[in-house]
């Protein structure tokens, strides 16, 4: 009996750990594009956040300096797409794919000499007491800082956009950016803070595969999570509690796959390890194929470009 | 005074052209910086990446060799990109085709004859069809994002194929390596040069290149893909199916994206190993818009992308540097070119402080 509930216990943990970063790549993401900017950069951005965040524990000692390196990093390169897109003008789909294609020669670049490199993982905060209650102890109380985080996000994001004034202008100006800005509200200057915002928890989504899922840099490592998170967003139909809704519902996925391969099912690995990514074009499909509620749902300016004088 | 983005009545037809030539310049100046802060000499390192490896007739050779599943693939998305059909998984589709025209010269191993390479031509096209039907069907069908759907396919397609090699087809005398039995001669690509790689594969890209060039500039097809691109309502207007146009976009793009995969293991690789190209399906997006989505402007991009992947490999070689450079080249070629294009539409005016305060009584009254 014990030894079936620590095998549920340590099944939950895995699915919060694998779901962390699509939370926090997600909810960035979303933020984003409810001010009516695309960035399909995502991916890009959580290899530039998951090396920086590893390099700045490595050379500090410090996960908390590693957090902050990797959210700043994500934020740096959101800020690169938001001058092209933004203060350029250029076509958001062309200047996201770069972005994607830069973050992952440069993140590389940056880590080549961390490539083998072992790291302890980012501890989990143990509440005495609470953390030993068998199951319910560490299947709550037994995660690290950036579970936390993410999780709190959720509500917070939620009642920013839906119950605060500056909440309600980001989302005029992804509703309809020419009556936003004839009304006076600085449009590109709420889309740069969007934007940016949004490449800082991409870079955290990143850091957490780095420091906290598998504790080590590898090329290209987030393998395509940063394209599930841009799924997840319309599977949300850009709302944050749907986010975490599927988020964990994808962590469950990976760990549950994980768990048939160690099991021995007789399918190939391959097989069992293409299903992440056959589940999201199940649930893109199941979720775009009711056309009016993604128009309803959808920043109406989505991916537009804003030019004042035009 | 301030510097102000004025739009221009009509695009700047001087600018498409010269904004290229500019974001190669300032990706040049980035990248002496890059090795510079790498610590290695600017010059030499440019030197040794962008001119030695083609100072040979065997490097540019290689030149041919690399340009040619960029220019094939990049045609087939350009026509797409102008009528805002996003096909991102080109890489999945090229893996696709390797895997079903692959598929023929095993099948036939050493019974084919001179109809092998035809028939795994278009098994490979056929392959990379079959795989952007897939994000055809579903965005003209359920309305999901074909960007998304394209992408995620591309991960698969690497792990069939990985499955493949590892198992059914794993060459039976190739001591346990992933990788099929070295294609007979019926299967191989003919070459262009002896004593190079450059194949056939490269004759068809011109053609293909020719061809685009045709369909865009004069046919009804290419002027329906404009126009709807360009103006989406006048489109529907004169009853052009948008439906239509995915489907026929994504199947050209993928079809040929697997006519490209199919001469990489037909020509260079000679076999199914479990990579078979270092990204040129997402390089080709960036051929394509550095070649205005242009056919003949995509010749000229591909070979200079393909330029950026034997330096990578040669400087690997000979100064140790990471073959990830090549990633970063190319993303900060695409974004200097991305952010020089605003000249193309805009145009630039010094601006004194006064007339920015019209929308003032606008905030007033609304206030």
């Amino acid at each position: 009996m014990s030894f079936d509930i620590a095998i549920a216990t340590a099944f939950v943990v895995a699915i919060v750990t694998a779901a962390t970063p699509l939370l926090f790549a997600a909810l960035g993401e979303l933020v984003t594009e409810k001010s009516g900017v695309l960035n399909l950069g995502v991916e890009g951005m959580m290899l530039v956040g998951a090396v920086a965040g590893f390099a700045a524990t490595v050379a500090s000692g410090n996960y908390l300096l590693g957090i902050l390196a990797a959210a700043a990093a994500g934020a740096l390169m959101a800020l690169l797409f938001a001058v092209l897109t933004l203060h350029l003008l250029a076509n958001q789909v062309a200047t996201g794919l770069a972005l994607t294609l830069f973050g992952i020669g440069l993140s590389a670049l940056i880590g080549r000499s961390y490539v083998g490199m072992p790291l302890e993982r980012l501890p989990q905060l143990a509440i005495p007491g609470l953390s030993d209650i068998p199951f319910l102890g560490p299947v709550l109380f037994g995660h690290d800082l950036l579970v936390y985080l993410g999780l709190a996000l959720v509500p917070g994001i939620a009642w920013f956009l839906n119950r605060t004034r500056p909440g309600l202008v980001l989302r005029a100006v992804g509703e309809n950016h020419d009556a936003a800005h004839a009304i006076g509200y600085p449009v590109r200057r709420i889309r740069y803070l969007a934007t940016v915002f949004g490449g800082a928890l991409c870079g955290l989504g990143g850091a957490y595969l780095s420091l906290a899922y598998t504790p080590m840099w590898a090329e290209a490592m987030t393998s395509g999570r940063g394209w599930i998170a841009l799924a997840l967003v319309v599977f949300a139909t850009w709302k944050p509690w749907w986010v975490l809704a599927g988020a964990y519902l994808f962590g469950g996925m990976t760990i549950g796959q994980l768990h048939g391969q160690g099991m021995g099912l007789p399918v190939p690995p391959e097989v069992m390890n293409m299903l992440p990514y056959l589940a999201t074009i199940l649930v893109l499909v199941l979720i775009s194929r009711d056309a009016t509620r993604i128009r309803l749902n959808a920043p109406a300016c989505i991916g537009k470009v804003f030019h004042p004088d035009a | 005074m301030s510097l102000k983005l004025e739009a221009r009545r009509q695009t700047a037809p001087i600018m498409v052209w010269l904004t290229p030539i500019l974001a190669v310049a300032l990706t040049l100046l980035a990248g002496s910086a890059l090795f510079a802060a790498l610590g290695f000499d600017p010059v030499q390192a440019l030197h040794s990446y962008f001119i030695q490896p083609v100072s040979s007739l065997y490097g540019l050779a290689e030149l041919g060799v690399k340009a040619t599943p960029l220019a094939l693939i990049a045609v087939g998305l350009a026509i797409g990109f102008r009528a805002n059909v996003w096909n991102i998984g080109a890489e999945g589709q090229l893996t696709l085709g390797a895997i079903c025209g692959g598929g023929v010269a095993l099948a036939f191993y050493e019974s084919g004859g001179w109809w092998t390479l035809p028939l795994m031509m278009a098994a490979g096209v056929l392959g990379g069809m079959a795989w952007a039907a897939i994000p055809a069907l579903l965005r003209t069908r359920f309305n999901a994002s074909e960007i998304l759907v394209s992408l995620m396919l591309t991960y698969v397609a690497t792990l069939i194929l990985g499955m493949l090699v590892r198992g059914p087809w794993k060459d039976p005398e190739g001591f346990n390596f992933p990788q099929s039995r070295l294609f007979d001669a019926d299967a191989t690509l003919p070459l262009l040069m002896s004593g190079s790689r450059l194949h056939i594969g490269a004759l068809f890209a011109l053609a293909v290149v020719a061809a685009g060039w045709v369909l865009l500039a004069r046919s009804l097809i290419g002027f329906q893909v404009k126009v709807i691109g360009l103006a989406p309502d006048a489109a529907a207007y004169a009853g052009f199916s948008q439906k239509r146009m995915v489907w026929f976009c994504l199947l050209l793009s993928g079809g040929l994206a697997g006519l490209a995969g199919l001469f990489e293991v037909a020509g260079p690789i000679g076999q199914l190993t479990p990579t078979v190209s270092p990204g040129y399906g997402f390089t080709a997006i960036i051929v394509a818009f550095l070649g205005r989505l242009n056919p003949i402007g995509i010749l000229l991009a591909a070979l200079l992308l393909a330029l950026t992947f034997i330096g990578g490999e040669a400087t690997q070689i000979s100064m140790g540097l990471p073959v990830a450079v090549t990633g970063v080249f190319q993303g900060m070629l695409l974004f200097f070119l991305l952010a020089c294009d605003v000249l193309v539409r805009y145009r630039l005016r010094w601006q004194g402080a006064t007339p920015a305060a019209a929308p003032a009584p606008l905030r007033e009254a609304a206030e």
